[in-house]
């Protein structure tokens, strides 16, 4: 089965979301990146979402569940790149969600992850702002 | 008018749905947020059709009406279909592993949406997004 590939940058692992992914390469998506995130001790995940036409609810409950893994697995997930098209049909369906924290770019979502785990290291034991 | 109609037996044949929906949007004209919103809800339905409906399929047209033109999908079934219409529609209900949206999701996504089942007869869904 076709595999979607997970790249190591720095603390980080950036995800490129490139293919119309079916149910199943969402779910293997998703093992595969809580197996990684322990293997190489990842603080951060980056999830590219820019090559993305549609987020129906499936894909947008895999992209939940990955940071709900991540966040238990001390890790931090920043979806970047979400059309607009996407994002006015994400809120119309209903779609909210929960726990996954956005940025425009990947630039900026770097930036958001780096700035959370220097927010976490000032204070260590306490809750990064803003986390749901 | 261009038809197409896709079978529904697999996940691969929900991204194929998705694709038809695409295409034949973009040639009936449809801007890209119109396309991204009938899509998505083909794709909520056209799940639906191969996890609760065990299977079907679907068969997209383009439509016209006066000067308007469209895109109709209808989707089909011979699964257990819904005792409770009402209740599948309902945000939060879900009978399986979705986030139940679905269905609900879907009607808000698109201008026209009807839905015939009942137990033991399948289901049909009816949906179409306006120029």
């Amino acid at each position: 089965m076709d595999r979607i590939p997970i790249l190591k940058l720095g603390e980080a692992l950036l995800v490129t979301i490139q293919v119309d992914m079916h149910d199943r390469l969402a779910m293997a998506l998703e093992e595969d990146l809580t197996t990684r995130i322990v293997d190489v001790a990842a603080k951060g995940v980056l999830i590219d979402i820019s090559a993305l036409e549609i987020v129906d609810s499936f894909i947008g409950r895999t992209l939940a569940n990955i940071a709900m893994i991540a966040k238990v697995l001390d890790a931090v997930t920043v979806v970047v790149g979400m059309r607009p098209a996407v994002a006015i049909t994400l809120v119309e369906l209903g779609l909210s969600l929960p726990g996954v924290r956005t940025a425009l770019n990947a630039e900026r979502g770097m930036a958001m992850i780096r700035s959370l785990l220097d927010a976490e290291g000032m204070a260590p034991g306490e809750e990064a702002e803003g986390a749901a | 008018m261009p038809r197409s109609t896709v079978r529904i037996q697999s996940g691969e044949d929900v991204v194929r749905v998705r694709q038809e929906v695409r295409r034949i949007a973009i040639e009936a004209g449809l801007g890209l947020v119109d396309q991204t919103k009938i899509v998505t809800a083909a794709s909520e339905l056209a799940r639906n059709t191969l996890d609760y409906g065990k299977g079907g399929e679907a068969a997209i047209e383009i439509v016209q009406a006066g000067p308007r033109r469209g895109v109709r999908i209808v989707f089909e079934d011979n699964g257990p279909g819904i005792a409770d219409i009402e209740l599948a529609l309902k945000d939060g209900y879900s009978s399986g592993k979705g986030m139940g949206l679905g269905l609900g999701g879907a009607k808000r996504l698109c201008n026209e949406f009807a839905i015939e089942s009942a137990p033991g007869q399948g289901t049909r869904v009816t949906v179409a997004r306006w120029k």
